[in-house]
């Protein structure tokens, strides 16, 4: 007993500092339903960070969804013309790009390009004190600052992710009419013939959740981020690779959930 | 100069009151042990080698940090049992110039300015916010930098504009870290002549943080060395090097290096 009160560690320095990680993201996560929910509600801050982060992934995201949609139905013609069934083609694309490609691939650029630039910036005004200068004029900086980034982030990627599976669908009809003459509007028509409510539904709960997460994720790596500007490109990097490995888990957990209620 | 200074001065008010501070960072005891009172108008400049706590000392005023033990009162109240929409009230009473200025990168000399303004005194009409922009813009003597960005700025100016953000909540007590650090000599005589004109036009009660005595003589109307995590002397910047500690007389010696 007195050995174990000595000790410097309860198991070992790395398994602690594990710990005491998920303990910290734990409590600001809390902090954001605390905080989200109170005023001063900084509309205007929230309404500009989404245009940040709507236009800053915007071009990527059009060109990124339109080339997945061009190359996930020219991969997948030729099995389907084994079988003679590429009618299924629109239907087969729709069900992809809405269930699971526009979401995800929206997520994964999102990750990169806005989770990066949230730990960035939030990690530069840590290690420059200008959070620190937010909190000695009365202002709440993680109100103003996390909170109005994750709202921006939950709010616009699911946008995001129907804009995009829009234009993967644009891009499977451009390579679909390349190959035989068929009208934009009877490609999207059979598209969405086999895509139900609960497709949609899901789609954008997926997107909700990864907006979240690249928001918070980012937001906590800015946020606790230390040793100057070294700890600004830690938190960065940390920012996109937690983000994306987050991104997967919840892919895999959500997937499982709505087949569950699909097929209950 | 100086009996303009004293005239100001109320002995009998104090503004910060402080006892028994102590407070460490792990394994490492910075403060052990802190008696110290600000009365109203006075400038207090804080000495000490870096590292010793000197900036731990007025985070802890302003309650970004909280002590192990011990009592801050400042403007009346204790500090580290405020909750915080208290703490925040008692926050706008105070300026923090921070040594590395801190000012929003994103933001312009205005909106820098207009900010902390904006985000606490509820339905302030554009002319409104202008005007008390103007005025300390004119208070720091940096009119002309209104639309320019911090990384536009020189050092000095940064400094100059990080104090003028303090100004516009109009505080009682400023708290300065560092204000003369990594400037040249003319600057720093400038950043020193702006310190006393915010005590005598506003009318501040201040803490000057600094490891310059030129700025601790010019500035302060009392100084106090910061040794081992306690105050060695407090008094006249004349009575405070009055000891034979050979810490005390290597720092007065490296500093006014004949």
């Amino acid at each position: 007993m007195a050995n174990i009160r000595t000790r410097k560690y309860i198991f070992s320095k790395g398994i602690d500092q594990y710990f005491v990680g998920v303990s910290k993201a734990y409590s600001f996560t809390s902090m954001f339903f605390k905080e989200v929910i109170k005023r001063p509600f900084h509309l205007r801050e929230v309404i500009n960070q989404s245009f940040e982060v709507g236009l800053k992934s915007l071009p990527l995201i059009t060109l990124t969804g339109f080339i997945v949609g061009v190359v996930f139905t020219k991969q997948s013609r030729p099995s389907l013309e084994d079988f003679g069934a590429t009618s299924w083609l629109p239907s087969l694309i729709g069900i992809a790009i809405v269930r699971a490609l526009g979401p995800l691939v929206t997520a994964l650029i999102c990750a990169g390009k806005v989770g990066s630039s949230i730990g960035a910036e939030l990690g530069s005004m840590k290690v420059t004190e200008q959070i620190d200068a937010m909190e000695v004029s009365a202002i709440n900086p993680f109100k103003y600052l996390v909170v109005t980034r994750v709202l921006a982030t939950t709010i616009t990627i699911p946008i995001l992710s129907l804009y995009c599976s829009f234009v993967g669908l644009y891009g499977s009809y451009v390579n679909v009419h390349s190959a035989e003459a068929s009208s934009i509007f009877s490609f999207y028509q059979s598209a969405f013939s086999t895509i139900s409510f609960l497709d949609i539904f899901t789609s954008v709960t997926k997107a909700l959740f990864y907006g979240f997460t690249i928001g918070i994720v980012g937001a906590y790596k800015g946020f606790n981020a230390t040793q100057g500007t070294r700890g600004v490109g830690k938190a960065a990097n940390q920012a996109v690779v937690l983000s994306m490995f987050l991104i997967f888990l919840e892919e895999l957990v959500i997937v499982q959930v709505s087949n569950w209620i699909r097929y209950f | 100069m100086e009996e303009l200074k004293q005239h100001i001065i109320d002995y009998d008010v104090p503004v910060i009151s402080i006892s028994g501070l102590y407070k460490s960072f792990g394994e490492l005891d910075v403060l052990k042990g802190i008696d110290f009172t600000l009365f109203k108008g006075e400038n207090v400049a804080v000495l000490g080698k870096s590292g010793t706590g000197k900036s731990v000392l007025i985070k802890i005023i302003v309650g970004l940090l909280k002590p192990d033990k011990g009592e801050v009162l400042v403007l009346g109240e204790h500090v580290d049992k405020l909750e915080r929409k208290e703490l925040d009230a008692l926050r706008l009473r105070i300026g923090f110039s921070f040594q590395s200025s801190a000012l929003y990168d994103s933001m312009n000399v205005y909106q820098n300015l207009a900010f902390p303004l904006t985000m606490n005194v509820k339905n302030l009409g554009k002319k409104e916010v202008d005007d008390a922009v103007q005025e300390v813009l004119e208070a720091v003597g940096l009119t002309d930098k209104m639309n320019q960005l911090p990384s536009d700025l020189s050092g000095g100016q940064r400094k100059r504009i990080g104090i003028a953000r303090t100004l516009i909540l109009k505080p009682e007590i400023m708290l300065y870290d560092e204000p003369t650090s990594g400037l040249d000599p003319i600057t720093s005589s400038e950043i020193i002549e702006l310190i006393n004109e915010v005590q005598q036009k506003y009318n501040t009660s201040s803490i000057i943080i600094t490891h310059d005595l030129t700025c601790a003589k010019n500035t302060g109307n009392r100084s106090a060395i910061l040794l081992d995590g306690k105050f060695l002397n407090v008094g006249t910047f004349e009575e405070v090097f009055e000891t034979d500690d050979k810490q005390v007389k290597a720092f007065f010696n490296y500093n006014f290096i004949q």
